[in-house]
């Protein structure tokens, strides 16, 4: 408690953190907004949904919501790869403006860790091939030398699912 | 600290939407004649709460036209007004405003200050005249601010015939004002060899001056010749600006008849937003309380049994008597919930007196709405997404359905046509009717409209159903004019497609001369449907029992290809496409061949497929899930539900289903058509 009112009572600019859930996904480290996970579930067999492209795995039931399931690697066209012991679920919850929040999962080769990052330290992606559109991406932390690739998924999940939906609508 | 009045204002538009409502419908009630007393009481206690809501929340703008509204209501319940049309017609107006502004603060949008000014003064306009004097009060308003009068006096040519002297009209006129001024023209005087002693050729100019003329001694002077001239009254004024009161009068007529005009267009773009909340009878909520007390004492019993270390018949026996128990009580639980939704379908039909009251002043027919059923309850999802299409339906009535009264009469009908709006429950169903007496559906210009349209070919046979049916096509329209109401050819289909939307059916039956009835056929609740399960290859997908008509084991004689790769099923003297599922939803299944797997007959919109499953399972109630909450829509699906096991089965919607295959066969639909006609 005092230190919040500490940090908030002080007027030198302070340090802005961020928490990143890290995930892999053919070999790079992405990262996402930790407040948007909802949970990580082993992977499970899903109800398939017809005439949808293969990256949307099904629908699964998560307390009793229907929750459709995205395949990051079909999704950005990477390598197939057999689910195995560390493959995750990663429920997030997506912001979609003008509308309401939705629910969905996204299938990752495994998690990796929790990162407080300041929100400073998040530089701009330059124009270079990651296995993601750059369009998806907030920017690039460095952590212990390491490079995190941090994913915009409301960008992402939205323009994965709605541009499809524009589609058929119209 | 103050409180934060935002959380309250959701409850306040509610209340005061629902108290315009009331107004509305009670005015309605007056403009027919009935005046009560009650009901002007009732009027007013809405006008009242509404003010007194807005006020307290700072909606100074609200507050201040409903008071005005207000004292127009308290004078017509204390008898000190009459209750005449024009003042009725001017407070549903009224309503009409106060519905848009309260709509425009809600969505924080700006409100339109030119039309509640506009009523504003024409409210003051009907107040103003009360406060002067009761009787002949426009004219003694007038005269207050009139200084005198112009009078242009234009006889007809012959206007001496009839015995009528134009001096003694002039020297009556002298005797009301102070001083008088008459100019006569001359101008249209014929030569005097043409010039017949018999005929008026002058005109006159009078300019009364005096504070005690009024427009109506000066009428009645001339109330004699009044068909023999031509008669301009002007009041005299001195200042430029103040604009005269005749003329003012005028345009409130005008306003008072465009007002609904605009809220026509206004309805029609505005965004339909559907209330969050929704009030529940205590009763409703107090049985709901009863029952989760029954399940919470059913619980503690079951609970005991966990406590056993072993089980013997007798305890066996009470375990299964408290499950059946349990399953008891969650299922009326379930009902009682699902009651909590319903609310009766008057909510829906309130809107249409005044709609077709509107409406019929603009088409110059004469209808009598004839609404039944109102009480009927369906589910609120339902209730609130079904008033357009209906809107739409009892436009389309009134605009194509019913003949002008000369045409009425002609055809041997009464001159008032009659609109009936029905409700009432069948099987699982409620069903919706607009049903009138009209002319009825016009087959051949519909069949003609199509083929020129492209949506039949020309050389097509279609049975009277098939082209009635026509009229739900996309871009279909036959009204010859494009009418602001309807016509524009994006009506019915959009009519059937909401409607489907809501896992509904429309149909159209039509007898020429004798009128047309629009059924709509709606399930109970959105939220609860009984599901037959059916397994396809690996997956289990859910089948509405409802659309169901029979299940059965192929037999191959009965199997007749068409046109290479569609194929028909004759069961009895019909011919049913067979749609194999796991083709149009890309399953892999356990056998292709038809004869190891099951048909169910199911129906839609009066179509019928027969769905090739590999096999039936169970039949249950399941809750249905949208898909589109997290996901979006898919075509052929209606949702998603959870199975006891805690995976998700998808829903198959038939309607949608029948779409897709015939999307995907649309070259085979046609010669099936042909061999079952």
């Amino acid at each position: 408690m005092s230190e919040t009112a500490d940090d908030l009572n002080s007027d030198a600019p302070v340090k802005e953190f961020k928490e990143l859930l890290t995930f892999f996904l053919a070999g790079e480290e992405y990262g996402v907004d930790i407040l948007r996970v909802q949970e990580i579930k082993g992977w499970d067999s899903v109800t398939n949904i017809p005439n949808t492209p293969e990256y949307i795995r099904g629908v699964i039931n998560i307390r009793g919501a229907i929750v459709p399931i995205i395949d990051m690697r079909l999704r950005f066209m990477l390598e197939k790869k057999e689910y195995d012991a560390t493959t995750v679920v990663i429920i997030l919850n997506v912001v979609n403006k003008g509308s309401t929040d939705r629910v969905m999962g996204v299938v990752v080769d495994a998690v990796s860790d929790v990162y407080n990052v300041p929100v400073n330290d998040v530089k701009a992606s330059p124009d270079f091939g990651t296995a993601v559109d750059t369009e998806f991406v907030t920017g690039l932390a460095t952590i212990d030398e390491k490079m995190i690739i941090v994913l915009d998924i409301d960008h992402m999940l939205n323009a994965a699912e709605l541009a499809v939906v524009d589609q058929m609508s119209e | 600290m103050s409180i934060d009045l935002e959380q309250f204002h959701e409850t306040f538009y509610e209340e005061s939407f629902e108290g315009l409502d009331i107004m509305e419908s009670g005015l309605l009630e007056l403009e027919q004649g009935e005046v009560d007393l009650e009901n002007i009481n009732t009027i007013f206690r809405s006008a009242h709460s509404i003010k007194g809501g807005s006020g307290t929340f700072g909606f100074t703008a609200v507050a201040e036209f409903t008071h005005d509204m207000e004292t127009l209501l308290d004078q017509m319940r204390n008898g000190e007004r009459s209750v005449s049309v024009p003042v009725v017609n001017t407070l549903l107006s009224s309503v009409d405003v106060l519905r848009n502004m309260l709509n425009a603060i809600r969505d924080g949008s700006e409100i339109d200050a030119d039309n509640v000014a506009e009523m504003t003064s024409a409210i003051k306009s009907i107040l103003g005249e009360e406060d002067n004097a009761p009787v002949s009060s426009e004219v003694e308003k007038s005269e207050l601010v009139a200084k005198g009068w112009i009078v242009h006096f234009t006889p007809h040519l012959d206007i001496m015939k009839t015995g009528n002297d134009t001096v003694r009209l002039l020297r009556e006129l002298n005797s009301l004002a102070e001083s008088a001024e008459v100019v006569v023209d001359n101008s249209s005087l014929p030569p005097l060899s043409e010039l017949d002693p018999e005929d008026c050729h002058q005109s006159w100019c009078i300019n009364l001056t005096g504070n005690d003329v009024n427009e109506e001694s000066i009428r009645e002077v001339f109330a004699w010749v009044d068909d023999e001239c031509d008669l301009k009254i002007e009041p005299l004024v001195d200042e430029n600006s103040y604009a005269g009161p005749e003329r003012r009068d005028v345009e409130d007529t005008d306003r008072r008849t465009k007002v609904p005009e605009r809220r026509a267009t206004e309805r029609r773009t505005g965004k339909t937003t559907e209330s969050s909340s929704i009030r529940v009878n205590i009763s409703k909520v107090d049985e709901l309380i009863n029952m989760v007390g029954e399940l919470v004492i059913t619980q503690s019993m079951l609970s005991r049994f966990g406590e056993l270390d072993e089980f013997n018949d007798n305890t066996l026996d009470r375990l299964k008597d408290g499950l059946a128990q349990l399953e008891g009580h969650t299922r009326e639980l379930q009902e009682s919930v699902m009651r909590i939704r319903m609310m009766p379908i008057s909510f829906a039909f309130q809107r249409f007196p005044r709609l077709v009251h509107d409406l019929s002043a603009t088409f110059d027919k004469k209808i009598e709405l004839i609404v039944t059923g109102e009480t009927t309850e369906l589910d609120k999802t339902v209730l609130e997404k079904i008033g357009d299409p209906l809107v739409h339906l009892v436009r389309n009535s009134l605009d194509h359905g019913i003949e002008s009264p000369a045409d009425r009469v002609k055809a041997g009908k009464s001159e008032t046509g009659v609109i009936e709006l029905s409700a009432f429950h069948q099987g699982g169903n409620i069903i919706i009717q607009i049903k009138d007496d009209g002319a009825g559906l016009n087959t051949q210009k519909i069949l003609s409209k199509a083929k020129e349209k492209g949506l039949v070919a020309s050389d097509e046979r279609l049975m009277d159903e098939s082209i009635h049916d026509l009229i739900f096509r996309p871009g279909f329209s036959t009204a010859d004019v494009v009418s602001d109401v309807s016509g524009r050819g994006v009506g019915m289909d959009v009519v059937r497609r909401n409607i489907r939307e809501l896992g509904g059916a429309v149909e159209v039956k039509s007898t020429p001369g004798k009128g047309s009835v629009f059924t709509i056929r709606l399930p109970l609740t959105l939220a609860i449907l009984d599901g037959q399960l059916v397994g396809i290859g690996e997956e289990t997908y859910i089948l509405p029992v409802i659309s169901i008509i029979e299940s059965l084991q192929v037999k191959t004689e009965n199997i007749n290809a068409v046109a290479g790769n569609a194929e028909v099923y004759r069961l009895r003297d019909e011919y049913i496409p067979i749609v194999r599922l796991y083709q149009v939803f890309g399953i892999k299944p356990i056998s292709t061949d038809l004869e190891s797997g099951l048909l169910v007959v199911v129906e839609a919109e009066g179509k019928k497929i027969a769905i090739y499953v590999d096999d039936l399972l169970g039949q249950q109630q399941v809750v249905i899930k949208s898909l589109e909450t997290n996901f979006r829509k898919i075509e052929g699906l209606s949702g998603a539900t959870i199975l006891g096991d805690g995976t998700v089965a998808l829903i198959i919607d038939i309607a949608g289903l029948i779409d897709l295959y015939q999307k995907d066969m649309a070259s085979i639909v046609v010669p099936i058509k042909g061999a079952a006609a």
